[in-house]
Order: structure tokens, then sequence, then C-alpha cells
């Protein structure tokens, strides 16, 4: 999974320069190559709202991420390659990695469920 | 017959510590997973232990071992479908239809250990871990001898290992050779696994000794592994030329009771002229052709120290001209000092002092004693001894090992005149 990272300052999310036309290019990219899966571009950090449950199962509902967030997930895609250098390679070419972006990559973690 | 166990025993010794390497290679490249590569050999390793001494040494030993090792692969990964799914199903599939008898092995063992280098050095690895990986799966140095290598506790580098291991399998870092436009990009953190080997064994960062021969010497037969492997490549033959002009001085460097010597006063009649010579040539071959890189440069300057008859015959011009070049390449602090060093011998210690002087405020040279060291020789050398003990009171503070404490020590006497 390629989890694509803004950095904020004072809760506003830092541009990196990169354009909708360039997103669209590259998930044109993905899609051709027949590497993608699934993903998502979320919607602003203003619509964010966060649920923490208690050890007495109550909840608690904050508006936003938290006020040390230094970094927003901005979206996120699911990427179905061999190894990690071919999923490098197309987080490399993501606009989240330009600029002030950056794009983590993370393994989906298999669940084998015997049946 | 026991003389009979015993030529079998040491011979199976010497298949093992020559083809270990190789062989986890080969089984890595197999299965993907560093852990079951290591748990298979060793399981061929005490097989053959059984059955050479009744059957004996097989003629081509490391394929017999490696067929063994599969075989022995395949029928975990068939127990174990997890395992096995997440592995390499289709890869240990093809295995098993490969039927035939480990004594029959025809083929020689495969030398994927450039994949291996590749896949211990990958830049998706923790900087410290990619040397202890090499010494572990390329050197063949059990989890205990990379610990010491590195100064850490046993324990501790075994946490270590087992999570770079775990980072190789779960994040699919690949076993392979990185294509012609990938190599410039990947081969320096191989270079630098190695070198950093070879560095901590040229001067240790703590401890009672001044260098550790047997990482040194290490690192050099790695080195000598990835010429064989990459011999177009010149950066490799620079790495290696320069583990060699470096290493022929070993023998010099330390008095009889493990006090160091520093280059100036060491006695070149003890350097190590077959290895001069091998470094020597290796030098001409990472200079030729395009611009030369950091290895190439850093041995074609020990090549320069190691050819003069002594210090003040060196070719010091040579040296600061190559230092010019290198500090271009690597922008560090640490090449800055060492080139202040060379201006000191060739313009005079005032000239490398205001060089020096330049570097103070650089954070990179805080905590790192070479810094004072250097500055409270030119000090010293300029006769202005208060504030040569100053700087040799501050190295003090920061150094390593006991030999360079010691010599120190010494210095800071001759300035304050006790």
């Amino acid at each position: 999974m390629l989890l694509f990272m803004s950095p904020m300052v004072d809760g506003e999310v830092v541009d990196n320069g990169c354009s909708f036309e360039d997103w669209v290019r590259y998930d044109r990219e993905m899609k051709d190559a027949g590497v993608w899966v699934s993903g998502h571009p979320l919607q602003d950090l203003t619509t964010c709202t966060t649920v923490q449950v208690g050890p007495g199962g109550e909840r608690t509902i904050t508006d936003g991420p938290f006020a040390e967030t230094r970094e927003l997930l901005g979206g996120y895609d699911v990427i179905d390659v061999p190894d990690l250098d071919a999923a490098l390679e197309w987080a490399a070419r993501s606009p989240g990695a330009i600029g002030t972006g950056s794009v983590q990559v993370r393994p989906i973690f298999e669940i084998d469920v015997q049946v | 017959m026991p003389g009979e166990e015993v030529a079998v025993g040491s011979s199976v010794e010497a298949v093992f510590r020559e083809e270990r390497g190789r062989l986890l290679a080969s089984l890595v490249r197999r299965f993907g997973d560093l852990d079951l590569a290591e748990e298979v050999a060793s399981e061929a390793i005490e097989a053959a232990l059984t059955h050479w001494p009744t059957d004996g040494v097989p003629s081509r030993p490391g394929a017999w071992l490696l067929t063994t090792a599969r075989r022995r692969a395949v029928d975990r990964l068939r127990r174990d479908r997890v395992l096995a799914t997440r592995l390499a199903v289709l890869r240990a599939e093809a295995e098993r239809a490969d039927h035939a008898p480990p004594a029959d092995a025809d083929r020689d063992l495969p030398d994927d250990r450039l994949a291996l280098f590749f896949t211990c050095a990958h830049p998706a690895l923790a900087a410290q871990d990619r040397g202890a990986l090499t010494l572990r799966f390329l050197a063949g140095l059990t989890t205990a001898e990379v610990a010491r290598a590195f100064l850490v506790p046993t324990a501790t580098m075994a946490q270590r290992l087992v999570r770079a291991k775990r980072k190789i399998r779960d994040a699919r870092i690949p076993f392979r050779v990185p294509g012609p436009d990938e190599l410039p990009g990947r081969l320096p953190t191989v270079l630098q696994a190695v070198y950093s080997v070879f560095t901590e064994g040229y001067a240790a960062s703590s401890g009672p000794d001044l260098q550790r021969i047997d990482l040194a010497e290490e690192a050099i037969r790695l080195g000598r592994i990835l010429r064989r492997l990459l011999p177009a490549e010149r950066e490799v033959a620079g790495l290696l030329g320069l583990m060699l002009l470096v290493h022929a001085r070993r023998d010099a460097r330390t008095g009889p009771d493990g006090t160091m010597i520093l280059l100036d006063d060491q006695d070149r009649g003890r350097w190590d002229r077959q290895m001069i010579e091998e470094g020597c040539g290796l030098v001409v071959v990472s200079l030729t052709g395009r611009a030369p890189g950091p290895y190439g440069l850093q041995a074609a300057i020990a090549a320069l120290h190691d050819e003069a008859a002594d210090v003040a015959s060196t070719d010091w011009p040579q040296v600061v001209a190559l230092y010019d070049v290198l500090l271009g390449l690597v922008p560090s602090p640490i090449v800055a000092l060492n080139r202040a060093a060379a201006v000191a011998m060739r313009d005079g210690p005032e000239a490398g002092l205001a060089l020096l002087d330049g570097l103070a405020d650089d954070p990179r040279l805080r905590g790192h004693h070479p810094y004072p060291a250097a500055r409270a020789d030119l000090l010293r050398r300029l006769g202005r001894y208060d504030e040569a003990a100053a700087a040799y009171r501050s190295a003090l503070t920061l150094v390593g090992t006991e030999p360079e404490r010691a010599y120190l020590l010494e210095q800071l006497k001759t300035v304050t005149g006790e």
C-alpha cells in the first residue's frame, strides 16, 4: 500500500506543487500497467473526525486529528507488485513524492484463514 | 579409521567455510527467506557429517550440500502451508520436480552471492544493519562474532538481525542484482557495507585494541569476492585497492606493546610490499577511464603514502590535489579535515591550522576526536603549547580506544613539559 503523506504547518497542508492532472495521469499509469488494486484520495483535514473507545466502552468523538500531527494522510493506493523495489518505483513516480510530500510503502498484512 | 574421520571432518569444515556464502545465496534466491536458508544450510551440513564418513565425500560437495538443503527447504514448506503460500509455493513446486539425487548432483553451485550482497545492503534497511547482515550472511560470522565486530551485546545484535531479516522477508526486499541503469545508485550501499566492516577493523571505535586484523581481513575477502563478481566496476577495484593499501601498514601501526604509531613514525620496511603492489595495480584500474569515484581517489591517496620512502618525500601537492577532487565528490567535514592535514604538510602548519579553524563550527565534527587531535598536533608544531594542551585534553574526552588515549596522553606530556 502506498500512503501519500502531506506535511502540515499550523493545521494547514503544505502544497507540494503537483496538480490534479498529475494525479490523474499517475492513476492512469498504474491502471495501464495492471498493478492498481484499489485506492482513494481523501477529503481535506477540515472534514476529519477522530473516534476513540475508552476502557469502559465509552466513545470519545473529537474534531480533526490531534494537534501534534505533523503529517496528514492524503490518500492511498493499493498496488499488486512482486517486490519492494517495484513498489518503491511506483511510489517514486507518484506526484505525492515530490516537493514537501512523501510516500510511505507498507506491505499488506496477509491473513491466511484456514477453512 | 580415525585418520579418515579427521580428514572428512576437516574437509566438511573447509567446504562449509568456503561454500557457505554461496550456499546461502543460492537458497535465499530460491526461497526468499534468510532464516529458512540458514536453517536448511545447517541441516545439510549435519547430513554431510553423517553421510560423508560412510559414503565418502562427493565429487562436488557444494552441489551436494545445495541439493540436500533444497530438499529440506521443500519439506518444510510443504509442512507449513502458511509459510508456503507466503513464500514461494510456485518455486517450491518446481523444486519438488527436481528429482536428482544428492550424490548425482552434477551442477556446480551457482554464484548468487552478488544478489545477496545487494539484498543485505538494500537502502530500505537501516544503515547500521547493512554491515551486520553482510558479515552474518556473506562472511559467515556467527551472531556473537558480528556483535563483537560492532561492539554491541550479542542479544542486541540478535534482535537487530531478526528485525532486518523480517524486513527483508515481509517487505519483500528483492533478492536480485540491480540492472545496469540502477547499479550506480545501488552499488555504493554495498561498498559502504563492506567498507564499514573494514574501518571497524582498521580503527576500532572503542575497546582495548587499535585494530582488529580479523575483521579487516574479512572485509578484504568480501572485497575480493565483489571484485570477481563485478570486474568492470572501477569503484569496486578502488575499494579493494584502498583496503589493501591501508591494511599493508597493519604491522607497522602498533608497537610491540600495542601502542599506536602514526604514519609519520612508522617503520616503512614493515609495510606489506606485495599488498601495496596489488593495491597500486587496482588504483590504476580504478582511475582509468571516466572521472574517478571516491574509493578510487582514496585508494590513490593511500598509494601515494605507501609508495613514498618517507614522510618528507611524499608527494604532498598530489595528495592535496586528490583531496580537492574528493572533497568535490564527497563534501564531508572528515574529508576536509584530512585535506587540511595534507595542506599542513605541503604549506606548513599555519596554513593547515587556518583550514581546521574554518571547520570549527561544523556540528558533524563535534564529538569526533581526530579533529581536536589534528589541531593539537599543528599547534604543537607551531610551538603554541598551551593551546595544544587544551586541544589534546578535549581530544582525550572523546577518544574511544586505549592505544589512542595513551598516544594523546603522551603527546600532552610533551607540550606541558611534565
